[in-house]
This record gives structure tokens, sequence and C-alpha cells, in this order.
């Protein structure tokens, strides 16, 4: 539909900032999305992913900075000069048009007088062509939300801006539309920017994701990217959960780093620390919970020789189906988390237990020990 | 997570068996009904049987007055009254929509523009209501007295000639003009326009502006398609509010007006205390209360509000 290569269809901002008086909701940010892609930005509430979406608007006037459609520079443009079209958190259908209506009336502003194809068209993509002549009202929440996603790309918009357009759903409907609007978006092939404070949704449904932080951008990358090399530890814990060790840098063998904490060793790729490392600096070590295997203290011998280890005991342990989740206290860190599939449960493995945590070095990366390790964790869904 | 390792909560099989829900709350919604529906009996049923009753009597003061079912003087009053009948509306009518042009900005104001100042002009709005309706009026005399302010400035602006055109004023004069009784029923019943529109303007979502914007609207398009439809419950009401009680008062026309701007509530009044023709005055009651019925009935049908939300 349209041509992905085509470069009038990103989004690019250049220095833009918002400022309320004293306090800065967004600092001073360069962006670029490309056209056809589906980007989402995610952060904690107040991180300034939401003034950035209604600045690409035009619904909230930027304090510096330069936003471009294109090659056009839309700053100075009011929303409804600009061809962007926004889908509302919960909603802001217009209750007292019908849903026809509610969808024709972008059209219907542009001077369009024939416009039953186009709508019935949109209202089948999401599956409503039967709802057609109801009030808002007489919809159920999923419905509504997909008026509002046909309201807004029946346009044709360049962008089209998604504001947590799944928080009002609950969880089984939220996974449906994920899906649903991943679905539609590979078929009109519109620039989608998705707002969310959910981790999960932004990775499923986002090709690129931009975690914002205290009005700044954190960190910039696919989705698997940045769960595998998250380079802060609020990117870390916000996307999912990492574990993290303090430790010293010892020497370097070839590619690796090999790190002294707590009296054990760790090795970790070079090309996974984002951190300094002269010897004897300090970096944070971190590996996620499901990296992790956990052997009984009584079977040491048997993990293969190169993992990198670390012992310690079984403080809790809940059964959730699918896995078991551990908390280990051990001398480098006292709640070290590790996810283990129920494939072959070991039943020694209780709480209280002596262990052995063990993992595939590459699994391992390093962060910048100057920060919180804790960064994200109260912030994270 | 400790929710899904928690035991489930044991089971209590001795735990007695729910009671059916008792009974005798079934007739709680009628009393509460009663006072009520009692009050609006005593004053408001009985008297309009009464009056009813009273309109078709004949007789004079001192023989007494006899239901004899004369239906005549509804006929009598309207062919006598009419021209009262049509300047109530006709005064009425305007106000209403002076009242609408002064009020919805202000209401649109108050509800989206004021900020802080929000609730100090909602006091401003409401605070003539703490004087009497009648000095307030009495006020407008002054207000309008030939050769004051306001008049010499309407002069010099030449409002005069237009008005005088309209025929709602005569030479240099406006009090005691048809031009006086409307700016006092306009002045005295625009809280009562202020109100529903501020209502029903306050509870539309902001974001509903935002949304018609995001869908190429400019801002006066937006106030046609989205903000003044979902306004119009409250100007429905508040064009009710503001006309039903107009259409009957009697204060500002007495008071501003002469005998050439009397409206159908003067001659009530008059027919009432001071010519003691009961059976007119009770007619010329009921021809009003139909007259606003049936107005009102077409006005609801036409402006189409039932399925606003």
């Amino acid at each position: 539909m349209t041509n992905k290569t085509d470069p009038s269809g990103d989004v690019r901002l250049t220095g833009i900032a918002k400022s309320y008086g004293a306090f800065t909701a967004v600092h001073p940010l360069d962006l670029t999305v490309p056209q056809g892609s589906f980007f989402a930005l995610l952060g904690a509430s107040g991180c300034g992913k939401t003034t950035t979406l209604r600045m690409i608007a035009g619904l909230e006037e930027p304090s510096a900075g330069t936003v471009f459609l294109g090659d056009q520079d839309v700053t100075a443009l009011p929303p409804y000069k600009r061809p962007v079209n926004t889908v509302f958190q919960s909603y802001a259908l217009f209750p007292h048009l019908d849903i026809f209506e509610n969808v024709a009336f972008g059209l219907r502003r542009r001077g369009l007088k024939s416009v039953k194809k186009q709508v019935d068209e949109m209202l089948d993509l999401v599956q409503l062509g039967e709802q057609a002549r109801k009030k808002p009202h007489q919809l159920s929440g999923g419905q509504q939300q997909r008026v509002a996603v046909a309201r807004a790309l029946i346009n044709h918009p360049k962008v089209l801006l998604l504001d947590e357009p799944l928080g009002a759903l609950d969880l089984k409907l939220r996974r449906q539309m994920q899906l649903e609007l991943k679905r539609i978006q590979t078929e009109v092939g519109i620039t989608f920017i998705h707002v969310t404070h959910d981790q999960e949704e932004a990775m499923t449904m986002a090709d690129t994701v931009a975690v914002m932080n205290g009005g700044r951008v954190e960190q910039l990358g696919a989705p698997t990217d940045l769960y595998e090399n998250p380079r802060t530890t609020f990117v870390a814990n916000f996307l999912g959960t990492s574990n993290f060790i303090e430790a010293e840098v010892d020497s370097k063998s070839g590619e690796d780093i090999v790190l002294k904490a707590g009296g054990g060793k760790l090795v970790l790729p070079g090309a996974r620390c984002s951190a300094p490392t002269s010897t004897g600096g300090r970096v944070l070590v971190g590996v996620r919970p499901e990296k992790i295997s956990l052997s009984h203290a009584d079977d040491a011998g048997e993990i293969p020789e190169g993992r990198n280890r670390i012992t310690g005991r079984i403080a809790d342990s809940s059964f959730i189906g699918v896995s078991t989740q551990y908390v280990v206290d051990s001398p480098v860190c006292s709640d070290f988390e590790v996810y283990a599939q129920n494939i072959d449960r070991d039943p020694r493995l209780v709480p209280g237990a002596e262990v052995v945590l063990h993992w595939n070095p590459a699994h391992t990366f390093g962060l910048d020990a100057a920060q919180d390790a804790d960064a994200g964790v109260e912030e994270a869904v | 997570m400790s929710t899904l390792t928690e035991a489930p909560p044991p089971l209590a099989p001795e735990a007695p068996e729910p009671k059916p829900p008792k009974r005798t709350g079934r007739f709680t919604p009628y009393w509460l009904l009663l006072p009520g529906i009692l009050w609006l009996l005593v004053f408001f049923a009985l008297p309009m049987i009464y009056q009813a009753s009273t309109s078709v009597q004949t007789g004079s003061l001192e023989e007494g007055y006899k239901v004899t079912w004369h239906f005549a003087t509804y006929w009598d009053a309207l062919s006598a009254y009419w021209p009262q009948f049509v300047r109530s509306v006709l005064y009425a009518g305007t106000a209403t929509i002076l009242c609408l042009l002064l009020g919805y900005p202000l209401a649109y104001l108050i509800a989206f523009r004021a900020g802080r100042w929000r609730n100090l002009i909602m006091i401003l709005v409401i605070a003539p209501f703490f004087t009497s309706f009648l000095i307030r009026t009495l006020a407008w005399k002054t207000i309008l007295a030939d050769g004051g302010p306001v008049v010499g400035a309407l002069n010099t602006l030449h409002v005069l000639d237009v008005t005088n055109w309209l025929g709602m004023t005569a030479g240099d004069r406006v009090l005691a003009t048809p031009l006086a009784v409307v700016c006092g029923l306009t002045y005295n019943f625009l809280p009562f326009m202020i109100l529903p529109l501020y209502t029903s303007l306050e509870r539309i979502d902001g974001r509903l502006h935002e949304a018609a914007g995001d869908l190429y609207a400019r801002p006066s398009t937006t106030f046609r398609k989205v903000t003044f439809p979902l306004s119009m419950p409250g100007v429905v009401s508040g064009t009710l509010l503001t006309f039903i009680p107009a259409a009957g008062d009697y204060v500002n026309a007495d008071l501003l007006g002469s005998t050439d701007t009397r409206m159908v509530g003067n001659v009530i009044q008059t027919q009432f205390l001071r010519v003691l023709d009961y059976p007119t005055a009770a007619a010329l009651s009921f021809i009003l209360m139909a007259a606003i019925l049936l107005m009102v009935t077409l006005y609801i049908r036409r402006s189409g509000t039932e399925d606003l939300v």
C-alpha cells in the first residue's frame, strides 16, 4: 500500500523539549521514526512519553525543537492541519454521533461528499460493520477501541499516534487487541507510534522500542536487543527482571572480561559490557532469571566447565504452572531470582536447600556500577 | 505471586443457609414518596382543580359564583386579551434569545477558560439572587431613567434609532417601552439560562475537542459539530427555564413598562386582584398554561435531545 523506503513518512524530532514552568516534562530529544514502522514509547507514568506523542500530534506546543513529518516542518501547524491522527486514551468518541459518523468525521471535515464506501470498508477492517448505526455508549470497551482506531486510520494519516490505547481493557482483551493492532498495522503499512507503560505490550507489538525515563530516552532498539543488552539498570529492570552482582574487574582473556565477585570468578563477554573496564574497576554484572540453571549443591560436580556459577540457599519458591520462580539468597546478591521451566522438577529444590546457580557466560551483561541497581523496579508493571 | 501459592480458603459447610431477604422493605419506596405526593396533591392538584372549576363558573362577587359549565369564558378571554398573549410570547421569546446570546459565551468561558476564576465567576452569576427580585427590577428603573447615562449613550450610538424603527422604543425614551420590559426580563432570567448551559458544557470531555482538532476540524467547526450539539440539553433546559417564567411574568411589565406593554401576566393579576373577575382570570391562566405546554412540546420534539447522553 505504501512504499516502505519512501522517507516522506519519517517522523523526525530534533531537540524537542517541553517544560511546564520549572518542571521539565521532556528534555531535548532527538528521535527518528522510520516510515512504516511500529514504534513504541515505553515508560512509567510521568516519564514524558505522552507529552512527546502530543507534541507530534500538535496538541502540545514544544518549548524548543522541531517536529518534521518527512521534509515538512510541522512544529507551528495546529493539529487540524497535520497529516497525523491519534487514537486517544479512553477513545474520546463523539457521544452524539453514531459509529458511522464517528468514523466519517475526518473525511467529512476534509470536504469529502461520498464517504459511505470508505467508512464501510474501514468498519469491515475492524470487524464492526454490523454496529454502524449504534451510539458509542452501546458498544463494549473493545469495540469502542476499534472504532477509535478506525476513525483515525480512515484518514490515511502519515503517522498514527496511539496514546495508551489498550489501557482501559482487561488483560485478555488487551492481548487480543495487541495482535489485532499489529495485524492492522501490517495491512495498512502506516507508521504507528504507540505510547504504553506495559513492557510486554511494547515488546509484542513494536519493531522498535524507546524506553523513556524522567523525560529522556534511556535506550532505543528492537525489543530483543533491549531485553538482551540493556545499557542501564533502569532498562534492565523495567523490561523484565534482572539480577545484579557488583563485581571487580580482575583481568581480560581475549574477548572476555574476568571479574571477581564474593570470592568466585565470573566471565563476561567484552562486547556486552557498556561500562569502562579498567582492571580494579567496578562493574554491575547482570543476568536474566530465565537464563540461570539451578542445581542442588550435591550435584555441583556435574555442572559443565566454563559456566558462571554462584552458590546460595533457596529462600523462597513459587510454583506458577509453566515454571517455578525461586528466590535465592547468595553472598553476592541477597535476592537472586531464578525462573526454572517445569520439565524435570528436582524434589530437593525447596526453601532452605543449598544450591549452585550457573549460566552460560554469553548471557551475562555488564553495566556501569555507578548507577542504582534497583532503578526501574518500582515503575515496572 | 504469593496469592498463587496460598492455600484455598477452607470451605465452611457448617455456615447457615442465607435467609431469604425480608419482605418488609417492599413498601419503603412508597412511604418515601408519600410526603412529596401529599404536598403535590394539596398544593398543586387541588388548586388546579379549584381553578378549573372557577374558570367555568358564572355569577358576580355579590351573588357568588356557581359552576355553570360556561366554557364561553375561555373564548371571551382569548378574544379580549389576545394582544397581551402575543406580546407575552414575543417579549419572552426575545428575552430568551437575548439570554442565550449573552449566556452561552459566558457559560462557555466559565466551563472551559476560567481556570481558577471559575468559582468566583459562578458566584457573580448567582449573586443577584441575594437581593429581592423586586428591588433589582426597581433598580432598572433608575438605570433606564429618562436623560440618564444609559439612554444618553444609546442615543449617541444611534441604537435608539434602530430600536425606534423596530417599534421597541419611542422617541428618546427607554423606560415604559417594550425594550425596557425585554431588558428587565433578560436581566432577571439570565442566571436560569447560564446555570444549565454551564452544567452541560462543563460535562463535555475536553478530549473531544482535541479529537475533533485531530480529525481536521478547525476550532469553529469543532464548536459547530461537537461542542454545540453536546450542549443541546443545556440549551433546551436553559431556554425553557427562561421562557416559561418570562411568559407568565408581570413584574417587569408592571415596573418597567406602560399600559402599552401589558403582558398576559398583568391581565391575570388585574382580573384576580382588581377587577375580581375570577372566572376570566382562571380561564386566562389555563389558556396560558396550555399554550406554553404546546410550545414546549413542539420545541422539545424539534430539538431532538431525547437521545443525547
